[in-house]
């Protein structure tokens, strides 16, 4: 994985000095709270619900054993015990002191991490594919595109007043694993379809235009291949044009999506090849050198050669954790196996601070020291040899991490919803323990099941990409919850259709337990929840649920 | 009632104006009555206080009570975590939330 | 008028006001212009060699579109000098500078010693603007 050189590590220090000295103009009362806000967004600091919550980059889902490490170490010593792994692959605390913080980024950045633009109307974590340089299906690792893509928007002069967020995916494979589509930009690394000689050489698609939130939208393709020595000029027309063109007039309709879709994707895919033929020539693009340079640390780890694929798999909680919780890597004898963080009845994707020195620990010994936080709150070791298969697992279960449940109806994903977000409408924590709890027993005979929490419209749970997705509401000051079926985030990307009204804390679960009975009762060989839902529609369900 | 609350600027803790000062608990809170403006103008020129704002809430036996689930979560802490909560040990703590 | 409080430039300040855009069209011996945030900054472009000062307004600094508008003026070649007023703040003096503007005319004057600071923090950086003279750092990991 990448590592800083002198210049990386100075922009970070840097950085933590700049902070150090806002933090101080603040408590001075030099800065009012109106023009602190933006800049300690900007280094990730939010003001939440009890208090203030820092978010931590994990850039493209990935870190070492050593930055694990730490993570650990500043929940412990820094907040209460614990930090929660979001759907953007970072990391958040929620008991931060603003006097810690510029100390708790000095600590971060002795490891090379960072809290840069986690927050704030600027261009936020580059996130990726988790199972990036272990896959079978990826025609070349994404994350050398994605810390290339982090570089130049780090601190970029133009971009860091946009008219609201901005977040960026990379993904390589036709297998879509970072929900790309519902990005501002999304982009799938692919051959040059139009190749004038031979294979097409690597090069750039853009999706421009995705998100979720109050309007989701599917971004559109905007340019079916940028060449690699064109990616940061194409990216930069890209983000010119909402820069200049993106609404400031209303907060709801500031995103990308909303230019793209009120000027159609023809006229803003205009604009854009308009600015970048433009920038092409004020010579902004790094040399291919600087895309070589990043690459060579993004190399196979020292894979053994020759190693045997068998596992004994006789012990029966370990057979379903592997059936569960492990993919095929591109090496023989290889696995990659990921660690839930979605104990039945617990909170979606918290972990202690000795879990994650655990976790940290275990990567050194058993995954070439490195791990990755995926956007469905769990935790991935890419590159576990199969001989080591059980002996990991054994550890993880002593520490309350070995739960089988990989995209099961157990492996929710939920927003801190009211428990801990000051713009929740609703609790999405306890609904997810409470269908947890309740469908343990059912988790084999449902299969494949990707529900998705959201406390608010924001859809920081990503609700309207799940099979089975739930909203929390406001009505009339209590909470009720909404249903939504049917929305994917892979390559089919499809928005989940809402049911009907809403249901309150009791009926929400008893609601999903109706729409995974009209699914096992009407399904045909082989089908996951969600083709049973795409082949009969809406109805039998919303007969089932409001009959 | 009108109750005053908002965050202290060090800690990010949330407080409470209990008509003299600012407390962690919101069984201290006073009726502001309509000084709130007035009140956040001047704490927070102080730096007593920041990102203040009135709620409405109920004098109950037991203490206040903020009118809105959300206000009360804030006051209490998280229902999934009763433990980081202001009363770990209080069993009827959820329910004086919910 | 604001006083100009920080000024990178050799030459002798403008003292003509700034006219409006919607102005400028019908004043041909206007040599002073400003942008608000609306305005599209190329509308500009035919005029660059009679303006010798470029405003550009910032209502309220998080309505980043002046960054651009200075920009696309420098890629364009105006050698003139481009002014900030308005909610200039500190912290974006830095960013500023980078995306061309050699004059700060700030609504609020500033701390001296915090914007000094501020002009200097960056010891490199990690994009090129084209238009700040300074090499990235991707340039001087590659260079020779």
């Amino acid at each position: 994985m990448y590592k800083y050189d002198q210049y990386d590590q100075q922009m970070v220090d840097t950085r933590v000095e700049e902070f150090r000295d806002q933090v101080r103009r603040r408590l001075s009362g030099e800065l009012t709270e109106d023009q602190f806000r933006p800049l300690r967004l900007q280094n990730g600091l939010y003001l939440q619900l009890h208090a203030y919550m820092l978010r931590v980059a994990v850039p493209y889902g990935t870190l070492n054993s050593a930055q694990m490490r730490m993570l650990g170490d500043i929940a412990d010593k820094y907040d209460r015990g614990y930090g929660h792994f979001t759907t953007r692959q970072n990391i958040q605390y929620n008991w931060i002191k603003l006097e810690d913080t510029p100390q708790i980024l000095a600590d971060l950045a002795s490891v090379e991490m960072h809290a840069i633009q986690t927050s704030g109307n600027c261009i936020r974590n580059i996130s990726s594919d988790q199972y990036a340089g272990a896959a079978a299906d990826e025609i070349i690792d994404p994350r050398p595109y994605a810390e290339l893509l982090r570089q130049w928007s780090s601190f970029h002069p133009e971009f860091l007043t946009l008219p609201r967020k901005f977040k960026i995916a990379v993904i390589a494979s036709e297998t879509d694993r970072a929900a790309m589509k519902l990005h501002d930009i999304g982009i799938k690394m692919v051959r040059n379809p139009n190749p004038e000689n031979g294979a097409g050489e690597i090069g750039a698609q853009f999706y421009v235009g995705g998100g979720m939130g109050r309007t989701p939208m599917i971004a559109p393709m905007i340019r079916e291949f940028v060449p690699l020595d064109q990616l940061i000029t194409y990216s930069e027309a890209c983000l010119r044009v909402y820069n200049r063109y993106g609404r400031r007039d209303n907060k709801y309709k500031a995103r990308i999506k909303i230019l793209v879709h009120e000027l159609g994707k023809e006229e803003y895919t205009r604009q854009v090849e308009e600015e970048f033929q433009h920038l092409m020539g004020q010579g902004i693009e790094p040399p291919i050198a600087e895309l070589e340079r990043i690459t060579g640390y993004f190399v196979d780890p020292a894979f053994e050669t020759g190693l045997s694929d068998e596992l004994d798999l006789s012990d029966p909680d370990f057979r379903l954790w592997v059936e569960r919780n492990t993919q095929a890597h591109k090496q023989a004898g290889y696995v990659i196996a990921t660690v839930s963080l979605k104990p039945v009845g617990g909170i979606p994707g918290d972990a202690t601070g000795e879990q994650i020195r655990l976790m940290a620990d275990l990567a050194k010994d058993y995954s070439f020291d490195e791990l990755r936080v995926t956007h469905a709150q769990n935790i991935v070791f890419p590159h576990v040899k199969k001989a080591d298969l059980y002996a990991l697992w054994q550890k993880l279960e002593d520490a309350a991490l070995g739960t089988p449940n990989l995209d099961t109806i157990g492996d929710i994903i939920a927003c801190p919803g009211l428990d801990y977000c000051s713009l929740a409408n609703a609790r999405s924590i306890p609904i997810a323990q409470k269908i947890s709890e309740r469908f343990v027993t059912k988790q084999e005979e449902i299969g494949e099941m990707k529900l998705k929490i959201s406390g608010c419209i924001n859809a920081c749970g990503h609700h309207h990409a799940g099979h089975i997705g739930i909203l929390g509401v406001d009505r009339k000051g209590k909470e009720n919850y909404q249903l939504l079926l049917g929305g994917s985030e892979g390559a089919d990307t499809s928005l989940g259709q809402i049911t009907g009204p809403g249901f309150d804390e009791d009926g929400i679960v008893e609601a999903v337990d109706k729409a995974t009975q009209v699914y096992l009762s009407q399904r045909e060989d082989g089908e996951r929840f969600l083709d049973t839902y795409r082949r009969i529609g809406m109805a039998p369900f919303k007969e089932a649920l409001y009959g | 009632m009108k109750i005053l609350t908002g965050n202290d600027l060090k800690s990010g803790a949330v407080i409470w104006w209990t008509g003299e000062g600012w407390s962690l608990h919101v069984d201290d809170a006073v009726d502001v009555g309509d000084q709130g403006p007035a009140l956040i103008g001047r704490e927070e020129a102080a730096q007593n206080v920041f990102a203040a704002y009135v709620i409405d809430g109920v004098k109950t036996d037991e203490g206040v009570r903020p009118a809105h689930i959300k206000d009360r979560i804030r006051a209490l802490g998280p229902t999934v975590r009763p433990d980081l909560t202001l009363k770990p040990a209080d069993p009827e703590a959820l329910n004086w939330v919910i | 008028m604001t006083e100009v409080q920080f000024r990178f430039r050799d030459d002798e300040p403008v003292a003509d006001p700034a006219v409006t855009v919607d102005a400028f069209g019908d004043q041909t011996n206007a040599t002073a212009v400003r942008i608000e945030p609306g305005d599209d900054a190329r509308a500009l472009l035919p005029h660059l060699e009679r303006l010798r000062l470029i405003e550009v307004n910032f209502p309220v600094w998080t309505d980043g579109r002046g960054y651009s508008s200075a920009r696309v003026l420098r890629e364009a070649g105006f050698g003139g000098e481009i002014r900030a007023v308005g909610d200039v703040v500190i912290d974006m003096l830095g960013h500023l500078r980078r995306c061309g503007f050699d004059a700060f005319a700030p609504a609020h004057p500033l701390n001296d010693a915090d914007a000094q600071a501020a002009f200097n923090r960056w010891q490199d950086v990690y994009q090129a603007t084209g238009v700040d003279g300074r090499a990235p750092i991707w340039a001087k990991r590659h260079a020779g």
